[in-house]
């Protein structure tokens, strides 16, 4: 794991030193124009609406930082040849691969827990002092970040046999059509045969759930998070992770380098 | 200690290549192959410096990548140091420099080394030390703190040479060393590579500069079209054929006219004649008859790039005359 952990420092270090974290300079500055037109706009529901704003900005930041850096993650290496010294050295190629994960990941936490502290001022400009129900939003901030993690590992598995281009229409759409597997799993349509209705039953438990990680609408009403559910989504983002980086790192330890 | 082979009483050689061959799809669902390299077969032994050369597109780099595991043989096996090349725990003895190297540029050179020497586990005392010293070997002590991306492109090849020999490989596998730098910067690597010699060290190194693999190289392999060619000494693979002899010299009277002066060319205040090596001593005694101040005399070898036609001729004149002969 020594050589996981060197990579992972290192993705860290890449990351902060090509300015990934500015975008909480983006953050911060959305946080506070929303706490100041929020007050003067929406009386007695400020801090839903505040609480709304940013999850959402969290994750659509999240989101873009998965997707753009988890495709490049690996497709950039091969492209600069930044990846042939290393491979050089005695390390497996998985360890490249799981460290270049843990790197981003690990940005992904400090980029989202920067995020959830500034959202924790904005909502205390307008709301003092904070309630109980408040820190139900560090539940929706954790399933966030689970999210963000199962992204990144598409974008990397992607990314090891395709063009990045490509890579990043997959991982956005698989993405998209994760968001609605629920949909497609509880679809009751009398036009459609019941073969297709069972194909789509199929793809709907292969898509990864992501909606299963959306409590946004009960954490912005004050409503807790029950802890079977953050228990179950854990379970959930590290078996599909695991399955999605162990399928990344077969198809890349065959992978001919340019 | 060396080791021996089972067989013989001979050492294990340091780089063995057995039928290596590498097929490129390509086309239409990639179900055409282009064959880049074809059942190479070469020994490289342990303390030898050994050049690998050929024109560009020969084969040269398929091979070290392939030695590196940065892509992998259609057939054929290789062995480092008695280790097969799918083993990863060989690279803790290998040095690869690869060609045109690029480093991450958001790093210094001495955040580089020290992330490469991690992967050897070397404790942060040792690795500390060792990063300077290479630092220092290499000649970029001054710019240590300098972010890569600021590094032309010879600092860049120096940063390459010292993520190789960091960790105090047995062989170093060196992929052009020398391209792209200025002639001081080419006489550093040189030295480096003597130097690696002289600690016993296997260097393998691939050039398409024929002055390099003489001036460096205990034995060379000549690979053109990704068939290996020949294995010798730089005189034996290349120098062999002497073409003729070259004389350069300064007339002190300019106006005096004898017969090998019409053979001549002029160039500045001097002048250049070719001839065959059996006219060679009537030619000095003519010029030195006419006064004439002899400034060189030398043997006309083929160019490296006159080298590798004659062999790619030679490869199409065979074609031809199966072609021919099966008609």
């Amino acid at each position: 794991m020594r050589n996981v952990w060197t990579v992972a420092r290192n993705t860290f270090r890449e990351a902060v030193r090509d300015r990934v974290l500015y975008n909480l300079v983006f953050f911060a500055l959305l946080m506070m124009g929303a706490a100041i037109l929020v007050g003067q706009i929406s009386i007695g529901i400020e801090d839903s609406v505040i609480v709304s704003l940013g999850l959402t900005a969290i994750s659509v930041i999240g989101i873009f930082i998965a997707v753009f850096i988890g495709v490049g993650l690996v497709s950039k290496e091969m492209d600069k040849r930044t990846l042939y010294a290393l491979l050089a050295k005695p390390v497996e190629r998985w360890e490249f691969l799981l460290g270049k994960y843990a790197g981003l990941v690990m940005t992904l936490a400090v980029n989202t827990a920067a995020m959830a502290a500034g959202l924790y001022v904005a909502l205390w400009t307008v709301k003092h002092p904070l309630e109980r129900s408040d820190w139900y939003l560090l539940a929706a901030v954790y399933l966030i970040l689970l999210k963000l993690a199962l992204i990144v590992a598409l974008a990397m598995l992607f990314s090891c046999f395709t063009t990045p281009f490509l890579a990043i229409l997959f991982t956005l759409g698989i993405y998209v059509a994760g968001v609605y597997a629920e949909d497609l799993r509880t679809m009751q349509t009398v036009d459609m045969a019941p073969s297709t209705l069972k194909m789509m039953r199929g793809i709907s438990y292969l898509l990864p759930n992501f909606e299963n990680f959306n409590v946004m609408g009960a954490v912005s009403h004050g409503r807790g998070v029950p802890g079977r559910l953050l228990l179950q989504d854990t379970s959930y983002a590290i078996l599909y992770g695991s399955i999605v980086l162990v399928a990344a790192a077969v198809v890349f330890s065959r992978r001919n380098l340019k | 200690m060396r080791r021996l082979s089972k067989n013989r009483d001979m050492p294990i050689p340091a780089i063995e290549i057995e039928n290596l061959s590498k097929d490129y799809p390509y086309g239409f669902l990639s179900l055409k192959k282009k064959r880049s390299l074809e059942n190479l077969s070469m020994q490289v032994q342990t303390g030898e410096v050994f050049g690998f050369l050929g024109p560009n597109g020969a084969g040269k780099s398929t091979t070290i990548k392939l030695l590196m595991r940065l892509i992998f043989p259609s057939s054929g096996t290789a062995r480092i140091l008695g280790k097969s090349i799918e083993d990863v725990s060989m690279h803790r003895n290998i040095g690869y420099l690869p060609e045109q190297p690029y480093f991450y540029d958001y790093l210094t050179a001495s955040e580089l080394l020290d992330y490469f020497a991690r992967f050897h586990g070397l404790k942060a005392e040792d690795r500390h030390q060792r990063v300077q010293r290479m630092l220092k070997k290499v000649g970029l002590e001054t710019a240590k703190k300098i972010q890569l991306r600021k590094y032309s492109k010879g600092m860049l090849q120096r940063a390459g040479l010292a993520q190789a020999i960091l960790h105090d490989p047995q062989v170093v596998v060196l992929d052009e060393p020398m391209s792209g730098l200025d002639p001081l910067g080419r006489r550093e690597v040189r030295d480096i590579i003597l130097e690696l010699k002289k600690e016993g060290r296997t260097v393998l190194f691939s050039t398409h500069i024929l002055s390099d693999a003489e001036m460096l190289c205990d034995r060379v392999g000549v690979i053109v079209g990704g068939k290996l060619r020949g294995v010798g000494t730089p005189g034996e693979m290349v120098g062999i054929q002497t073409q003729g002899m070259e004389i350069l010299f300064e007339l002190e009277e300019r106006e005096k006219k004898f017969p090998i002066l019409e053979k001549a060319t002029k160039t500045g205040e001097r002048y250049r004649v070719q001839l065959p090596e059996a006219e060679l001593y009537g030619a000095l005694d003519e010029l030195k008859a006419a006064g004439a101040r002899i400034l060189s005399v030398a043997q006309i070898k083929p160019t490296l790039e006159e080298f590798f036609m004659n062999l790619v001729d030679a490869d199409r004149a065979q074609a031809n005359a199966v072609e021919v002969s099966g008609q």
